[in-house]
Formats: C-alpha cells, structure tokens, sequence
C-alpha cells in the first residue's frame, strides 16, 4: 500500500465517503446508515453525540471565525438528527505564536453563540505545538442533545416517500465564497459575508409545529448537491430538484459565474434542507419563513421514484441533467 | 438580474429557439463543438433535452487540458525533482495524470505547488520569492495565450530572473482541419466564440471555402447555443456554409488586434503534438529567441522517459469526436473524476467529464 491521503479525501465528497467507508468503519464498525449524530438509547432515555474538527483557513472570515463556526456545527449537527442540542465539548490545537487576544476573541465569540443556541460548553482540552505543526488555531468540538424517541427516523428519512417535498432554508453558496474572499485570493473584494447560524431554533419551531417532518439535514462540504445524493443513496429513491427555485444570492452567483463555481456545490454553515410530507409543506415553509434563519425558504424539490437513485435538475432554461455528487477537491479548508 | 447573463438564460427566449429548431429540421444533423466552455455549458443547461434528437452535438479538442499529452505532466514532475521549485499552475492542471505520477500526488508529498487564476499571479509568487524558481505551465488555446505573452514581457522589463513557463500553448484551427481530414461526420462546427474574440472570426473562413462546411461563432449562455444551432440547421439547409457570428456582442471578423500583437511579440507558430492526434503541423505556439531565458523546457532540460498512451483509453477518439464516453469500457467504472485515466476525465470542461457529473444515464 503506497497510496497517500490527498486533499481529495477530505472535501465531503466521494472520496470522504469512500476514506470513511475503507478505514473508519471499516475498523470502528458503525452501523448503517451514517447519521450526522450517533443516536445512542440508555436505561435513562435517548441521547445524540456527534464531533466534528475545524480547520477553516483563515480562522477569522466575514460573518464569523473558526470559534463561532464550531458551535454552530455541532449544534446544528444535532438539531437536524431531530435533538434538542445540550452540552459541547470544546479542544484546541494552537500554534505558537497565535495572538492572545485573537484566541480570545475567538473563545468570545463561542461563548456568545453557544448561550444563543441555548447550549452549555461543559468540557474542554488545549494542547500547544510548536509554529508550523498546526496552522493557527485547530478546534474539535464534541456535542450531546437529547432525542425524543418518536424523532429517531428523522436523521435516517426511513419515512420519506414519492412525492415528499424537499424545502431549504435559505440561499446557498456564502459561506465558501466568503472564506475564499477572506483568503485574499480573489483579485477583488466581495460583499459576501457567511451564513454561519445556529439552526436549533428553526428546528425545533418546525418539529413543534408539524408532524410531517421527514428529514433534516445541514448543508455543508459539498453543498447541496452532496447532501441530496447522500439523501438518494440512504431512501433508495430519486430526487428532481428545480433549479431556479433553488435561492442563491446575486454576488453568489456573479462571483459563482466568474470563477466557475456551481453553488449547488459549494459549503454553507447555515442551511439545511428539510423532507416534509407535501400536504405539510406549504405550513412548514411558513414557519420557517417567520424564523431569522428560513427567511428565504424556499420548496426546492421532491422525492420522486427513480431505480439509478438520480438526483436530477430541472435547468431554469427548461433543459434536464443530473446533479451529480462532487468530486474532486472543492475547496480545501472551508470549515 | 445580471446584466448580459440573465437575458441569455431567459426560459421563454429559448422555449421560442426550441420551436424555432424543431421547425426548421428536415433531416439529421452533427455539430461538433470544439470549446470545452460550450461542452460544459451544453451539459450544465441540458441543452440535449429542448433539441430534437436529429441532431446530435458531439465535442471536439476544445479542452486545453485534455489535449495536453502525459509527458507535459511527466516535465513538471521532473522538474518539480530539481531544487527550490515552486509550480503555479491553473488548478485543471493538478490532477491530470502523467504517466508515474501527477501534480496532485507531488503535492501531497510535500512539492511546493500553488494554484493560481492567472500567469500574473505567477508573476507576482516570483516577485514575492526571488530565491525560488517559479515555473508557471503555460496551457490553453488563444485564449490564455495572450495573457501569458503579457506576462513573458513584463517579466522581461522587470528583468524577472526567476519566472519560467513550461509552454503547451495551442492554436484552435489546425486541430478542426485535422478534424475534418481525418474524416469525421460532421454538419458544422459551433466554434470557440472566446478564441475568436481575441483572433476575429476570419480565422475560420477556411472551413467553409475549403471544406464546404458551416461555421457559427458562439457564445456560452443558452440562448447562445440555441441560436447558433438554428444558424447552423439553415445553413446546412439551404447548403450555404459560411462563417456566421452569433456572438457578437464580443466577436468580430478582425478580432482583439492588441492582443494579436502580443502574441506575435512574443510566440511563433510550431508543430505541436495533441493527446489523440498525435503532431499537427503548425497548430503550436513557442517562445520566440529573444524570450527563450524564460523558457522552462530549455533552461531546465527535464528529463522524461516518454511513454505511450495506454490502449485502454480512448481519449483519443473522443477528442476527435470518432467515439463518445459511453463507448469507453473504463467510463465510469475505472475512469471516475477522482481517479481519472485519462486527461478528458479531470477537467470541468473535458468530454467525460461533462458526461460523468451530467448526463442523465450517462
């Protein structure tokens, strides 16, 4: 074996899937299907645990900074399994040399997004290497929530069926843009800022609200399009998704046009797509319109049958094609 | 709404071209496109499902990448082995495989190459690193070449000791005359309306009088596409090939005369070997002697041992739209965008994979 880990294995993509199907659980044996949560059932009633590690470069980007990402992550991690998110773990890699007061900051401004989110940081590790092993500042955050056990199919959409309707919570695409542009690599500067959120509240609202919650999952490496073809391969079915239905905002999509970036493809940090029954949509939609975080909500989609587990577009100008998983290195370090 | 964007993407515009083609076909038609941005574009807007399936749209040469034989990679590589070597490079460059090894594996072993969007930004990592040697490998058709010839003079007047291009750049239409040579079915082409922009259309006027076939000079958006299909079905009907230009809010016949001048400046024509069709007189573009302290190939003299292609893969005749992806037996199955055989697999532009993240039942 001389093969070596590339970028590649690490984009959310399908060499990630490929890395975690061939080594993780190959060797942790996790059940099927993989969830954004475990969801672990004790003598004491349901509990959701998910970690996630943060490596965004540069740590601080328009909209927020590698801290503020991290409870956004796991919080929403566990919102979309269906969980009410409680307690976070928080472990830092620092390198030396990293500004005081840039840690501190960054430390702030978790504190800040994790009362809103109404979760509490219980435990923490910090390990410091020496300038060059790590870049800045690398961050692990681990959560738990609490499920209601008659939310469990949520994370797996085991009820989804034809005809379902698939509703996202808002424009796609600013989160990745924002970091590029924060990367001084774009030869001019961008009015894109990331849409780094909490989703808890909007979630709940909806699981409240409605009973015809199907499927909950957040938009992030891969975008869009990688979490759809997840959602196809787990159902068994096929997903149409209408493109010019799909928001996008309009420095998303010149700067997307410029750079040949697809939106559909690219990280957000908070959006997710929601699997509802079709009579229950236009209610659902609603609420998530009347939340900060679904104000431009829009029905994007359906579950429809389909024997290849296609997810296929409708182009806005009337033609037809797949929207394939992604491939291939998107953008390394976005999150 | 984005200016000159979404007027060309309007739904009932090209609902109104669908109707406008589907009228006019009386028999069945090829086109073959020969500019990746309109392969990709063709498939982004599933431009195959509002034309009738008389006509078939095949693709040509027209990616910069795919057309970039294995030992171009095999030179960067070994390069790469010499001391204090940094590669800027377009980032379709990375992944293309050579024939032991590519940019992306050197890479992640630890070879300093850095993505950019532009020769200048190579420049400019020069600038910012003059104990370093940047070799940036120049590719693309005359499209990017005027860019780079920019960059060779500026590095000149700057006396930029340590700027170097690794040179493929191409010119597009040696490759369509080879196309028709070899005998391809083809009814017209859908040329390369940025190529065109920088050179005039004139270029083609060879092949209608030459070869008796329709040209229409296209640009990117759907509507574009839809239009220049029609151009081409009532040419092809009223069997009068000529060189139209549909896109013409950015081409005309005498084309871009500045950027002409660089690169008459700055390159001149040779024989240059194209993945598929092996060397095609005149279809290159080198270094001209004054320039020649720049020229990565001479000043570094890499050494490769030049492999053939493998049979396996049939780049070579997708290129010259002989054969489609769908004919390939690695399609898909070996040949997949994060192992690719072949140069038409890695970049967004090439053949296979348009089809691989496009098609439906591809």
């Amino acid at each position: 074996m001389d093969e070596i880990i590339t970028l590649n294995q690490g984009s959310g993509g399908r060499q990630t899937l490929k890395l975690i199907d061939g080594v993780f659980r190959k060797y942790f044996g996790m059940p099927e299907p993989l969830t954004d949560s475990a969801i672990i059932k004790d003598a004491g009633g349901t509990i959701t645990f998910t970690t996630d590690s943060y490596v965004v470069d540069p740590i601080f980007f328009p909209g927020g900074n590698i801290g503020r990402l991290a409870i956004c992550g796991t919080v929403n991690d566990l919102a979309v399994s269906g969980a009410v998110p409680k307690y976070i773990s928080a472990a830092f890699i620092i390198e030396e040399g990293l500004p005081l007061k840039d840690l501190i900051a960054i430390v702030e401004s978790m504190a800040g997004e994790a009362e809103k989110a109404g979760v509490r940081i219980v435990t923490g590790d910090t390990k410091v290497v020496e300038k060059g092993k790590c870049d800045k500042l690398f961050i692990t955050t681990s959560g738990t929530g609490i499920l209601d056990p008659s939310r469990e199919h949520i994370s797996r959409g085991e009820k989804i069926k034809q005809g379902d309707k698939i509703i996202i919570n808002g424009p796609v695409g600013n989160h990745a843009l924002a970091v590029l542009g924060a990367r001084n690599k774009l030869s001019f500067t961008t009015p894109v800022v990331s849409d780094c959120a909490s989703l808890n509240g909007l979630t709940g609202r909806i699981m409240e609200e409605s009973k015809g919650i199907l499927f909950m999952r957040d938009l992030t490496r891969g975008g869009l399009a990688a979490v759809l073809n997840e959602l196809a391969g787990m159902i068994r079915m096929g997903i149409r998704i209408d493109e010019a239905s799909v928001p996008v905002d309009e420095p998303v999509r010149g700067i997307c046009e410029m750079l040949g970036f697809d939106p559909l493809y690219l990280a957000n940090e908070g959006k997710l797509i929601v699997v509802t029954e079709s009579s229950e949509a236009q209610k659902v939609l609603d609420i998530m319109r009347s939340v900060t975080s679904g104000k431009k909500a829009a029905i994007i989609g359906e579950v429809i049958l389909d024997k290849k587990n296609l997810v296929t577009l409708d182009t806005s100008v009337g033609g037809k094609r797949i929207l394939d998983m992604p491939s291939g290195t998107q953008l390394p370090r976005i999150c | 709404m984005m200016k000159y964007i979404d007027e060309y993407r309007d739904k009932k515009l090209i609902s109104g071209l669908a109707d406008l083609i589907a009228r006019s076909v009386r028999q069945k038609y090829i086109f073959m496109e020969v500019c990746g941005g309109h392969t990709n574009a063709i498939h982004r807007f599933g431009i195959s499902a509002l034309i009738p399936d008389c006509i078939r749209l095949i693709s040509g040469p027209g990616c910069p990448v795919c057309v970039t034989g294995k030992s171009f990679i095999d030179k960067a590589v070994a390069i790469l082995k010499l001391e204090n070597i940094i590669i800027a490079t377009f980032g379709d460059l990375i992944r293309v495989p050579g024939s032991a090894s590519s940019l992306e594996k050197e890479r992640s072993s630890g070879s300093d190459i850095r993505i950019v969007l532009s020769a200048l930004e190579a420049l400019e990592i020069a600038k910012l690193n003059p104990e370093k040697k940047i070799v940036f490998p120049g590719i693309g058709f005359e499209t990017t070449a005027p860019g780079t010839a920019v960059v060779i003079k500026l590095a000149e007047k700057d006396h930029i000791g340590n700027f170097f291009l690794l040179n493929a750049h191409k010119v597009m239409p040696p490759a369509m005359e080879a196309i028709i040579r070899d005998g391809t079915n083809i009814d017209g082409f859908i040329c390369p309306g940025h190529v065109a922009a920088i050179t005039g259309s004139s270029i083609f006027n060879f092949i209608p009088e030459k070869y008796n076939l329709g040209c229409c000079v296209t640009g990117f958006e759907p509507a574009d596409l839809m239009q220049s299909i029609l151009m081409l079905v009532r040419q092809k009907n009223n069997n009068s090939p000529k060189v139209e230009i549909q896109y013409n809010r950015a081409v005309t016949e005498t084309g871009n005369l500045l950027a002409q001048k660089n690169l008459s400046e700055v390159f001149e024509p040779c024989d240059d070997c194209w993945r598929g069709f092996g060397v095609i007189p005149d279809s290159g573009m080198k270094l001209q002697k004054k320039y020649e302290k720049f020229d990565a190939d001479k000043v570094f003299s890499p050494v490769i041992s030049y492999t053939e292609d493998d049979g396996s893969c049939i780049c070579g005749e997708i290129l010259r739209g002989i054969k489609s992806p769908a004919d390939c037996p690695l399609f898909a199955t070996v040949c997949v965008p994060e192992n690719p055989t072949g140069a038409c697999m890695v970049s967004n532009e090439g053949t296979c994979n348009t089809w691989f993240r496009y098609k439906i039942n591809g």
